[in-house]
């Protein structure tokens, strides 16, 4: 672990985003712009079946009678829905056997943001779902989890192979009409990753779906749905980069998981969306529907997220507590460094008898950023004895950044037992100091420090996905400090 | 070892120290004593480098480098180690963790290779039994949560593990019960070696007991005003600092 550290540590002195490059690979894009053409078209290229266009239309419609919300604590710049690419795809063969088919190009881009492609994965216990632009470029380790009746591919794959359980289950948890982006995303989603886990099965491998954006003026509309039956259990993980640009990029995702009786879901995300230069030009948009179904009995969700990217997010991965007895996480570090805006939080409803939550989130500001915390507990009349307990914590680097807390109550059962805790506090000098004197320089320091403050939340993810958010941290704090 | 001429320190314009001279040689136990406010603490917090202090006049040579000029953090690099007075807590930073960096960015600094993971746990374990602290200490976060005693026993364990050319003791003693008390002396006196040295800083005589100290010095109005040898402690203990003033008070 600590060989790790000394890793991390010689890759902070490096700093910048280093996940910028572009792929140069041939593109196979509809024109800018959206209307009921290009959602046909989008459907049509992707063979979908009737259904799915009208689901697609319908949200379309509806999108089109709404507007965008108004009340983040963001400096939210007008988005022109008409100058975005809503499908683009690399030029490849049309269906891929086995690895060899994959395009050299592409797998050279994969290899070099560290997710190879390859079985040996395997090793590692982690399957591999890889999203370039708007589609899904391979699934590893497939059949191996076909054995077990898992399954895991494309979100475009199950619509074609799949149908029965697209129809029960896609927007059942986020209907299209549910905002703004949901609503969008709804309308032109364009792949994303489908998990299935029929019941008594526990899911033996880590799940993991890796998105890049890497065409020009493209959005990402990803679609992510989690279907866990009873007595059935997986941990899936997502992680998010983009190559550097000057002008912004849209991402609006919806992700859906449903937990039926005592099965357990554990969502972790590390997010490394580009997040625009020093001065706050370009990045990515990052607006998000993610929540959780815990519809049956003695059921469990578990969000974990390690935001350190994009120009503005916008999300609040929530549970719906419908079963009684079930349970709902949210283990959260957002870092905003230089001009970056998040505005991030989790909703946990309590509809069940005896359901609990627990919220632990933090926030890390540096530089010019804002970084808000918005939670609603809300417990239904009929949810006897509920229990929550929020944390929420911020750590302040510097004196030209914010941090905000919005907690919301909706109290409606006097039985619940809620619980709050908020802090917010600076980096010490004595820290600094004390740190110094053991021969350890301010930076390493600082690293050192924030890496204590957010240990809670990192424990919870998968061991190599740790690392690699320690890492996150540390670069994403480059040059904050002095 | 280390050669402190003429030094002056202020914070905000106030000066606390003003004409330290001293000298300590490789394998000597001093001692600097004083009243409240004399300057001690500054006196430690200006060696390791705290930049609250400006230091307005002067030279401190530490085996021949001017450390003035240098970052705390080289300074604990070439060998001074602070024993901090109000160890600081740094939650969710195991101490394994920490105390592995900090050796290590030591060693990088001496151009030597980070420490493997079995040889810095075997190093631990040695060390630990020179302080006799508690492993349970080792595994929690640095300070967080630690009783008066055991910060500074940490302290100690920190010192030995990292092995300095000059530790500075800051009021080591203060809050320590009389077991603990031992048990810090003990650490120092195993480290003692003839190529390092300790400076202790104490307001009480009764560290001194069980560290015995080479050299007395009393620290008032931010200058070294009488020298002795282990004798002046028990001097001071019986008679307390009034005659010190009152002599310094006729010399001006």
């Amino acid at each position: 672990m600590t060989t790790e550290q000394d890793k991390i540590l010689a890759e902070v002195t490096k700093g910048e985003y280093k996940y910028g490059f572009y792929t140069d690979i041939e593109i196979d894009a509809l024109p800018k712009g959206l209307n009921e053409d290009v959602i046909r078209e989008i459907s049509r290229r992707k063979g979908e079946p009737e259904f799915m266009l009208e689901f697609r239309l319908k949200a379309y419609r509806h999108w089109l009678t709404m507007e965008a919300p108004k009340w983040p604590h963001l400096k939210l710049p007008e988005i022109d829905f008409q100058d975005i690419i809503y499908y683009a795809a690399p030029k490849s063969k049309p269906k891929l056997n086995s690895l060899d088919e994959v395009d050299p190009e592409l797998k050279a881009t994969f290899d070099k943001l560290g997710i190879p492609l390859e079985e040996q994965k395997q090793l590692a216990g982690v399957a591999v779902d890889a999203v370039m632009d708007s589609v899904s470029v391979k699934t590893t380790f497939k059949e191996t989890l076909a054995e077990k009746g898992i399954i895991f591919c494309s979100i475009s794959e199950a619509i074609r192979e799949h149908p029965d359980l697209i129809k029960q289950y896609l927007g059942s948890v986020v209907p299209p009409n549910d905002n703004y982006f949901a609503a969008l995303n709804s309308a032109v989603f364009s792949d994303g990753s489908f998990v299935f886990i029929p019941k008594g099965v526990r899911c033996p491998v880590e799940l993991s779906t890796y998105f890049r954006i890497n065409a020009r003026d493209t959005g990402q509309f990803e679609r992510t749905l989690i279907v866990a039956e009873d007595d059935s259990y997986v941990s899936y993980l997502e992680g998010c980069t983009a190559p550097m640009r000057d002008e912004n990029q849209l991402h609006a995702a919806i992700v859906e998981i449903i937990a039926l009786e005592r099965a357990e879901v554990k969502y972790s995300t590390v997010q490394n969306w580009y997040p625009g230069d020093k001065n706050g030009k370009g990045g990515i948009y990052n607006f998000v529907t993610k929540r959780g179904l815990c519809k049956g009995d003695y059921s469990k969700i578990s969000w974990t997220q390690v935001e350190t990217g994009s120009a503005i997010t916008w999300k609040y991965p929530s549970c719906v507590l419908m079963g009684d007895h079930s349970s709902g996480e949210f283990y959260s570090v957002a870092l905003t460094n230089n001009y970056q805006q998040a505005d991030t939080g989790t909703k946990m409803i309590h509809l069940g008898k005896n359901t609990k939550s627990l919220v632990v989130s933090k926030g890390i500001s540096a530089g010019r950023s804002q970084n808000s915390y918005r939670g609603l507990v809300k417990v239904s009349k009929k949810a006897e004895n509920a229990r929550n307990f929020s944390q929420c914590d911020s750590l302040l680097l510097g004196d030209k950044c914010g941090a905000h807390t919005f907690p919301y109550l909706e109290i409606n059962n006097n039985t619940a037992k809620i619980e709050h805790e908020a802090t917010t506090s600076k980096i010490g000098e004595d820290q600094i100091f004390y740190c110094n004197q053991r021969g350890i320089d301010t930076e390493t320091a600082v690293g050192l420090i924030v890496n204590g403050y957010v240990k809670e939340v990192i424990n919870q993810l998968p061991m190599e996905f740790a690392v690699e958010a320690q890492k996150l941290l540390e670069i994403s704090l480059e040059g904050s400090v002095g | 070892m280390l050669s402190i001429k003429n030094l002056h320190a202020k914070i905000d314009d106030k000066e606390i120290l003003r004409g330290v001279d001293l000298k300590v040689k490789p394998g000597e136990i001093h001692a600097i004593m004083g009243p409240n406010g004399s300057g001690k603490s500054t006196l430690a917090s200006v060696l390791a480098g705290h930049e609250m202090f400006e230091v307005s006049e002067g030279e401190v040579l530490f085996n021949g480098k001017d450390i003035l000029e240098m970052a705390p953090e080289d300074r604990a690099r070439e060998g001074l180690f602070l024993s901090f007075q109000y160890p600081v807590e740094i939650p969710g930073v195991s101490m394994v963790n920490f105390l592995r960096t900090s050796l290590n960015e030591i060693r990088k600094y001496k151009g030597q290779e980070p420490i493997s993971a079995s040889d810095f746990l075997k190093l631990m374990r040695e060390k630990k039994k020179l302080v006799d602290i508690d492993s349970k200490l080792t595994h929690r976060s640095v300070n967080e949560g630690f009783s008066g005693g055991e910060k500074k026993k940490n302290e100690i364990f920190q010192m030995v593990m990292l092995d300095p050319k000059l530790a500075i003791l800051d009021e080591t003693d203060s809050g320590l019960d009389i077991d603990a008390l031992r048990i810090v002396a003990n650490g120092v006196n195993n480290w003692k070696r003839p190529d390092n040295a300790t400076i202790l800083i104490t307001h009480y005589q009764r560290l001194l007991e069980y560290i015995v100290p080479d050299y007395v010095h009393v620290l008032y109005r931010g200058r070294i005003v009488k020298t002795g040898g282990k004798e002046l402690a028990q001097e001071l203990e019986a008679k307390g600092y009034d005659w010190i003033k009152k002599e310094f008070e006729e010399q001006v």
